[in-house]
């Protein structure tokens, strides 16, 4: 959608073209992306899609890492539109001939030369094939330069590109897309006044990450027709990488993905997580499937209902995003919490049209909905707003009751008797007959507690759950949440784990002499304090070794298994040092420092 | 002509002034005017020495001949290029005339080789022919000279337009439709308001095609005529004040300000460029970024102080004192080592951090996104520094 705005305005950005002529500016459009600069790659290639169809082939990206200086900058550009070209028309040119990139002089004339060939060829074609993408294409299509990350762009080679450019508008309709990551100042801090003046800059902003997020949930979690679907537990951890670390929904999505492989590998009953046609094959537990799937549809059009209730509150207390709500049904039975209660509370005080639309609402959602049993619902709802809209006509003559209290306390009394009208208002009030309105009003909110009571379940109660719902976070943990330094410290202190070698099984006390060198080294190190001599840390390292060899080792060959020794001291020394736990240190000759403590 | 004949002999000369003081325009008119040959070359857009002398070369092909063919010349260095330049003036037959060679931004000169620039300012003793070289730059000539010596150059300084001269400048380009009165009226009322903040001849034309058609809004309507000037004042003024706070500072762009005036709706309603400064960080990020602020910001020994529970006194020495007065604020940020960023990140985080690969990659975008900058060699691997560039009202947002 955000594509279908902005290529509309761009279209009306590109026809303007001509109008610049007047005051020679480069038409410009600042597309401020947000942080996940992973994703941009995805709305770059989708944008390029809409602009080759829609309006021109030419389309060339630039980025910055490519682009150290002009010269790079005009033989990227050259050597993509040139490419461009050849693609759309190679099945019918046969004789353009493919230019290396040092033959061609890359200057901007040798770029006009090529554009007004490229548009004089399509111009003088047309008549006599009837090529369909060229009708789609315009008599002098813009050209469009894409900068992909504008932030890594050095100052000079913009600054530069951009003066050469605007000398040359009447030739090359040239149009400029910036993509920026973090906001639209930047344009003022890369540019200064003189060469942004040569620009016509129109903003677009794209949706935030958060609705990206929303709505990939949507799609992909709150469909009754995917089988698959994420316990409470892995989906906080998916969400809180999202939400903690970097707005990145590429990673969401391979999280996702690694959760399917690894429900699919490790879970046996898996075997059954399929759409329902295929389960109508296996007829024993044909019976809860379809249970299973008919809870789902239910359990999603009264989610969503809830979800509409809920967001009319102040204070959101159940989340203000359908995803919150979703977690906090799956974690428990949702009619219990306190955040609930409030809701409810709130939600008998909710003034009349904000009720109305919110009826309506849950109606279309229930008559959208697949499954057969909510006719009585929506019956039950159409009633609510009948009543409703009866009301309307009954209101005004409410209104006479509550004037005549009024008339009472504007009579003349002295002190005790104005007391003993107010305490006997209070108390009429506190007796008072519910207007309709609010029994009205009281009844939608108790029916609704019903829905939620009846359907919103939480998925653990029901038989079979765990075809469908894939719930160890702990192995997801693992697997996205890296941390390196801890898998290097057990690696070093525990050997056994990566190498599966019976002999060196050991507790973690322990050195046994049978692990790898570096293992040895290691552990010895842990002991030492910020400056580690070097001379000790070599006999203790030949001590444990030389305990292998047993009491017989006699001294002749003492020496020659000394040298032998140093020099697997030594290059594991060195190993440790380019993992980076310990640094050669100027303090005392002789002795390396120390870098990392804590056993993690 | 005859007078122009007489500077034969001057090899080259330099013509610098301001932005927009008319150095390109009065060159280009004077040589079409006159049709003297000549070669006229924008430094920057031929970048490199190749390209630069090959266009020279082209364009004194089609310079005097008819014909449109323009064959592509060879020409690497600059030995070459007096060769072929003496050949070419032969074969055009300008053996007779002063041919002028313009190069505008010449201060790209300086970036190519060493040797052009000198050679240039001596090209009529090297090719032994009539011509001229122009130099049309905004930088002085003290600035040019190299350090081996050269030839110098005649110097030529255009002054910048007084405000009499931009007044007469502007009015001569109004619209055949109305009078010259009533646009230098409209000039006169422009240069007011814009003349405090711009003195740019090619911003001011710019700025009164834009506004142009508002001004004359209320003659086309029929509720003044051209000579009620009071009427036109009042309906034009808080137009053009709003077009300095947009328009001009790039705010928004100026087709959009066209569109405005046309369906003459409120400007607040679009928001300019300077309104998006907010950005959107996740959650751990925008604890790095404060804490990379905090440590570009406050010296190392102020970090006991803040961060830990029990801290003890500082006791000021003289070496402090003396240097109290200058705010860190302005010296500008200060490069801090890794482990002092995560030291602090891990303090000010309320709950606890586990150390995951994530944290130290988004270290690496923050670095990407330009909010922080690596300070020293990219192999330096033991000891990676960074610097804070973001500025105190963008923490202060970050911090909500």
């Amino acid at each position: 959608s955000f594509l279908r705005r902005s290529h509309s305005e761009f279209q009306e950005k590109t026809t303007e073209w001509t109008c610049r002529m007047k005051s020679k500016e480069i038409p410009t459009a600042a597309l401020v992306l947000g942080v996940n600069v992973t994703d941009h790659d995805l709305t770059f290639r989708s944008l390029s899609e809409v602009l080759q169809n829609n309006i021109t082939p030419y389309i060339a990206f630039l980025e910055a890492k490519d682009c150290p200086g002009v010269k790079k900058l005009m033989q990227k550009l050259m050597g993509q539109l040139m490419n461009c070209y050849v693609d759309v028309d190679s099945s019918e040119d046969e004789d353009y001939v493919q230019v290396s990139h040092n033959r061609i002089r890359c200057s901007m004339t040798s770029l006009i030369n090529w554009y007004e060939s490229v548009t004089k060829k399509t111009d003088s074609e047309t008549p006599s094939k009837k090529r369909t993408s060229s009708s789609r294409h315009w008599q002098s299509p813009p050209v469009v330069v894409v900068f992909k990350d504008m932030e890594s762009f050095s100052t000079k080679v913009l600054q530069d590109f951009i003066v050469i450019s605007s000398q040359h508008i009447h030739e090359l309709p040239l149009v400029l897309i910036f993509g920026i990551a973090t906001s639209p100042m930047i344009i003022h801090s890369l540019l200064p006044h003189s060469v942004s003046s040569l620009l016509c800059i129109e903003l677009f902003q794209s949706l935030s990450c958060k609705d990206h997020l929303s709505t990939i949930i949507d799609k992909l979690l709150l469909r009754a027709s995917f089988p698959f679907k994420l316990g409470e537990k892995v989906l906080q951890v998916l969400i809180n990488i999202f939400l903690y670390h970097d707005f990145s929904v590429q990673n969401f999505v391979k999280g996702f993905q690694l959760c399917i492989v690894e429900h699919f590998c490790s879970q046996p009953v898996s075997v059954l997580c399929c759409q329902l046609v295929d389960a109508k094959k296996r007829e024993t537990t044909q019976k809860l499937l379809e249970d299973l799937h008919v809870y789902h549809e239910n359990y999603l059009s009264v989610l969503r209902c809830l979800h509409v209730f809920t967001s009319f509150l102040p204070k959101y207390p159940l989340g203000k995003q359908i995803r919150e709500l979703h977690c906090a049904c799956l974690e428990n039975q949702v009619w219990e919490t306190e955040e609930y209660e409030s809701s409810l509370q709130l939600a008998r005080m909710l003034n009349k049209s904000d009720l109305v639309t919110m009826l309506q609402q849950c109606v279309e959602i229930f008559v959208s909905s697949s499954g057969k049993e909510f006719d009585n619902t929506v019956e039950k709802l159409k009633e609510f707003l009948t009543q409703f809209q009866k009301l309307e006509a009954e209101a005004f003559q409410e209104q006479d009751v509550s004037v005549s209290s009024q008339k009472e306390l504007q009579k003349k009394t002295d002190l005790y008797h104005l007391q003993k009208t107010l305490l006997e208002l209070k108390e009429s009030r506190r007796y008072k007959k519910l207007t309709k309105f609010e029994m009205l009003r009281f009844d939608v909110v108790d029916y609704i507690d019903s829905l939620v009571r009846n359907y919103l379940v939480p998925a653990n109660h029901k038989t079979l759950h765990e075809i469908a719902y894939f719930n160890t976070a702990s192995v997801l943990r693992e697997h996205l949440n890296a941390a390196p330094r801890i898998a290097l410290h057990t690696a070093l202190n525990n050997p056994y784990r990566y190498l599966k070698n019976q002999e060196l099984k050991s507790d973690e006390g322990s050195i046994s002499n049978k692990a790898p060198d570096i293992c040895i080294v290691y552990k010895l190190h842990l002991e030492c304090g910020r400056l580690i001599n070097l001379v000790d840390w070599l006999e203790a390292f030949s001590t444990v070794v030389m305990a292998a060899e047993g009491p017989n080792a006699d001294a002749a060959s003492s020496d020659q298994v000394d040298d032998i020794i140093h020099a697997r001291f030594i290059r594991a020394v060195s190993e440790l040092e380019l993992l980076g736990f310990i640094k050669p240190s100027k303090q005392k000759t002789d002795h390396v420092a120390r870098l990392t403590w804590g056993g993690c | 002509k005859k007078c122009l004949s007489n500077l034969i002999f001057f090899p080259s000369i330099f013509i610098y002034g301001h932005t927009s003081s008319g150095k390109t325009y009065v060159m280009q008119t004077l040589l079409n005017t006159l049709q003297l040959p000549h070669v006229f070359v924008n430094c920057v857009e031929y970048f490199t020495s190749r390209l630069l002398l090959e266009e020279i070369l082209m364009q004194l092909q089609s310079c005097c001949s008819e014909t449109e063919q323009t064959s592509h010349v060879h020409c690497d260095t600059f030995n070459d290029f007096v060769r072929l330049f003496k050949q070419a003036v032969v074969s055009e037959e300008l053996e007779d005339q002063t041919l002028y060679i313009v190069l505008d931004r010449a201060e790209q000169l300086r970036e190519m080789e060493a040797n052009i620039l000198p050679a240039f300012l001596r090209l009529q003793e090297l090719t032994d022919r009539n011509v001229t070289v122009v130099l049309l730059s905004e930088i002085v000539w003290e600035l040019f000279r190299p350090n081996t010596g050269c030839f110098e150059p005649f110097t030529l300084y255009f002054p910048d337009y007084s405000i009499g001269h931009l007044q007469k400048i502007l009015s001569q380009n109004h619209p055949p439709e109305y009078s010259v009165d009533f646009y230098a009226a409209y000039i006169n009322i422009l240069l007011g308001v814009f003349y405090m903040v711009c003195r740019d001849l090619k911003e001011l034309q710019h700025l009164a095609a834009l506004n142009f058609s508002k001004y004359c809004e209320p003659v086309v309507r029929g509720e003044a005529n051209e000579r009620d000037t009071r009427k036109l004042w009042k309906n034009i003024e808080p137009h053009l004040k709003k077009a300095m706070h947009t328009v001009y500072l790039r705010e928004i762009s100026s087709s959009q300000w066209e569109r405005l005036q046309r369906d003459d709706g409120e400007p607040g309603q679009l928001k300019g460029l300077s309104a998006h400064t907010h950005v959107e960080l996740p959650y751990y990020s925008k604890f790095l970024l404060i804490a990379a602020y905090l440590a570009s910001y406050n010296p190392v020994r102020t970090d006991k102080r803040f961060f830990l529970k029990h801290h003890g006194k500082i006791r000021k020495t003289n070496f402090m004192k003396k240097h109290e007065k200058t705010s860190n604020h302005l010296l500008g940020p200060k490069p801090f080592p890794l482990d002092r960023l995560l030291a602090i990140l891990y303090s000010i985080v309320d709950n606890r951090v586990a150390p995951t690969a994530n944290i130290f990659s988004q270290i690496t975008s923050l670095v990407t996104l330009q909010l922080l900058s690596m300070v020293g060699h990219n192999d330096q691997l033991d000891g990676p520094r960074y610097k804070c560039t973001v500025s105190l009202d963008f923490i202060r947002a970050v911090a909500r």
